[in-house]
C-alpha cells in the first residue's frame, strides 16, 4: 500500500523530454513542442506537450501519440465491423457496433431484398452481422452497409471482444497473431475493427482461439511494466 | 489547544489524535479496473474512506432531449452505501448526494474534453462504501482517475483535498472527530499540474490568515495525492 506524506514526494520525470514506450497519465507535460506534431491523444498547449490519455506513448519520426490502455471503438469509414441488430424500423435496422452510438443499416444496403415493413423476417432483434461502415458523420452518427464481398449474416460460431486497440498484436507472425491462432485451432477466425471477433469451427477450436485471446488482454496489462513486445 | 469535552483534539507538541501532525494526510491507495464490466474504475481507500468508482462510455445520450449537439454530457452519481456510517443511511437520492454529485460533475467537466464526443454520455458513478469525513473528495480524486483509466480525453485529473480548523488551529485532511467536532471545513479541487482550482467549497468561518493556511496545506498536499493517482494509472494494481 502507497502512503501519502509530504516527506515521501519525489520529483517529476519529465525533466529529460519525451521517451518512446513510457506510460503517460492525463495532463503530463511531455516537452516542448517545438519540432514535434501531436498525434493521437496528445494536445499543444503553451508551446508544450500535453498527454491527454493514460496510455503507451509512441514516438513516430517527429509525431507524438498515445496508444491508450483502454479504448472505445470509433467508427471510420471502411472499418470492418461485426454489429448486434438492436431494433429496427419498417425500413432501417438498428446496429450496435460497439461504438457511443449506435449505426444505421438501410434496407437498401441490407443483405437481401426485402419489402417494406418486413425487416425482421429478414434480420431480427439480437442477430449478429458482418458489414462494413460507409459513412461517419461529425456528429459520429454512421451508416454500414452488408453490400460487399464477404458481408453476411453471422449464423455460426461465436463472437468474442477484445479491446479494439489491442488488434494490432493479431497482426504480424508472432505467438499471438491471427494467422498462427487460426493455424492452431483449424478454425475460421474473422477479426473485426470494433474488437469483435468471430470465431466459427469445431468447439475445441473455439476455446482454444477464446483463451489466445484471453491471454491477449491479460498480457496487453503488461504494458505498463514494459514487459509486453 | 483544541478539544471537545474531555478528548484533547490536538496535543501539546500540535499532533492530532490519530497522530498526525497539522499538515500530514491519512494514507492512500489506489487500486484500478475492479469493476471488469465498465469502462473504466478505480477503488480508492483514503484513511478509514472507501470509495468504488465506475465509469461507462462514452456511449448515446437518453433521453434525447439531454443530448448537447457540440459535446458529451457528463452524468455524475454519488451516493453513500446504507452501511457506509455507523447510523444507517437511506438508500437512493438525498439532497445532499445531489450536491455532491453536481459539483463533482462541474469540476470534471472543466478537465474532460467533452467536446470530441457530441451527443454523446460519459456516465461516472461513485460510491462510497466506507465514509470517514471527506468524501466528496476522495469521490472527486478517484472519478479522475477512473476518467483516466476508461481512456476518456483529459487536459489534467482532478486532485481534491479539504483543510479544515479545530479550535483555532487550522489542519489537513480531517478526520470523522475533526471534522464533526471541528469548526470550519474548506474542501479544494485543484489541477495539479497548473495549480488551478476548479472546485471550492466552504463549510464554518476562517478568519482571511486561517483560510491562506488551509488554501496552503491543500495545495501542498495535492502533489503528494497526485503522485499516488499516478502511480496507480501506470504500475496498476490491476486485477
Amino acid at each position: 500500500m502507497l502512503v501519502a506524506r509530504l516527506d515521501n514526494m519525489s520529483g517529476n520525470s519529465d525533466a529529460d523530454g519525451p521517451q518512446d514506450s513510457q506510460v503517460v497519465v492525463p495532463g503530463e507535460n511531455l516537452g516542448q513542442s517545438e519540432g514535434f506534431e501531436a498525434g493521437h491523444g496528445v494536445l499543444i498547449k503553451n508551446n508544450n506537450l500535453l498527454a491527454t490519455k493514460n496510455g503507451k506513448l509512441t514516438i513516430n519520426g517527429n509525431v507524438l501519440s498515445i496508444e491508450p490502455l483502454h479504448s472505445t471503438y470509433i467508427p471510420r469509414p471502411s472499418d470492418l465491423v461485426i454489429g448486434f441488430v438492436e431494433g429496427c424500423t419498417n425500413n432501417i435496422w438498428f446496429i450496435d457496433i460497439g461504438a457511443p452510438f449506435n449505426s444505421i443499416l438501410p434496407m437498401s444496403l441490407g443483405p437481401s431484398k426485402a419489402s417494406f415493413g418486413s425487416t425482421r423476417q429478414v434480420l431480427d432483434i439480437g442477430e449478429a452481422i458482418l458489414c462494413r461502415v460507409q459513412e461517419v458523420e461529425e456528429t459520429h452518427s454512421s451508416v454500414v452497409t452488408m453490400k460487399g464481398m464477404g458481408l453476411r449474416k453471422i449464423s455460426s460460431g461465436s463472437i468474442d471482444d477484445i479491446d479494439p486497440h489491442l488488434l494490432e498484436y493479431l497482426s504480424g507472425d508472432g505467438k499471438n497473431s491471427l494467422r498462427q491462432i487460426k493455424e492452431d485451432s483449424e478454425c475460421r477466425v474473422i477479426a473485426a475493427d470494433n474488437g469483435r471477433i468471430w470465431i466459427d469451427g469445431d468447439i475445441q477450436g473455439i476455446i482454444s482461439v477464446r483463451k489466445s485471446l484471453h491471454e491477449l488482454s491479460l498480457n496487453s496489462r503488461l504494458v505498463k511494466q514494459g514487459g509486453f513486445a | 489547544m483544541g478539544g471537545y469535552g474531555d478528548i484533547q483534539m490536538i496535543d501539546e507538541n500540535g499532533l492530532r489524535m490519530d497522530g498526525r501532525g497539522p499538515t500530514d494526510i491519512r494514507p492512500i491507495s489506489i487500486e484500478t479496473g475492479v469493476v471488469p464490466v465498465a469502462d473504466g474504475s478505480c477503488r480508492m481507500v483514503w484513511g478509514a474512506n472507501e470509495v468504488i468508482v465506475a465509469v461507462y462510455g462514452p456511449m448515446e445520450a437518453h433521453p434525447r432531449k439531454i443530448q448537447r449537439q457540440d459535446r458529451a454530457v457528463l452524468d455524475v452519481r454519488y451516493n453513500m452505501a446504507p452501511f457506509s456510517t455507523t447510523d444507517r443511511m437511506r438508500p437512493g437520492f438525498n439532497r445532499r448526494s445531489r450536491e455532491i454529485s453536481k459539483v463533482t460533475s462541474d469540476a470534471l467537466e472543466s478537465v474532460v474534453l467533452l467536446e470530441m464526443y457530441p451527443r454523446s454520455k460519459i456516465r461516472v458513478e461513485i460510491e462510497v462504501i466506507c465514509a470517514e469525513a471527506g468524501t466528496r473528495c476522495v469521490g472527486l480524486t478517484a472519478a479522475s482517475v477512473a476518467l483516466a483509466h476508461a481512456g476518456i480525453p483529459m487536459t489534467d485529473m482532478v486532485v481534491s483535498v479539504a483543510s479544515g480548523k479545530i479550535h483555532d488551529v487550522v489542519v489537513c485532511d480531517l478526520n470523522k472527530e475533526e471534522d464533526n467536532y471541528g469548526e470550519a471545513d474548506l474542501p479544494m479541487g485543484i489541477l495539479p499540474n497548473t495549480g488551478e482550482l476548479v472546485f471550492l467549497q466552504m463549510d464554518g468561518d476562517l478568519s482571511p490568515d486561517q483560510f491562506q493556511t488551509a488554501w496552503d496545506y491543500n495545495m501542498q498536499a495535492v502533489d503528494a495525492i497526485h503522485e499516488i493517482m499516478i502511480e496507480a494509472l501506470k504500475n496498476g494494481g490491476e486485477k
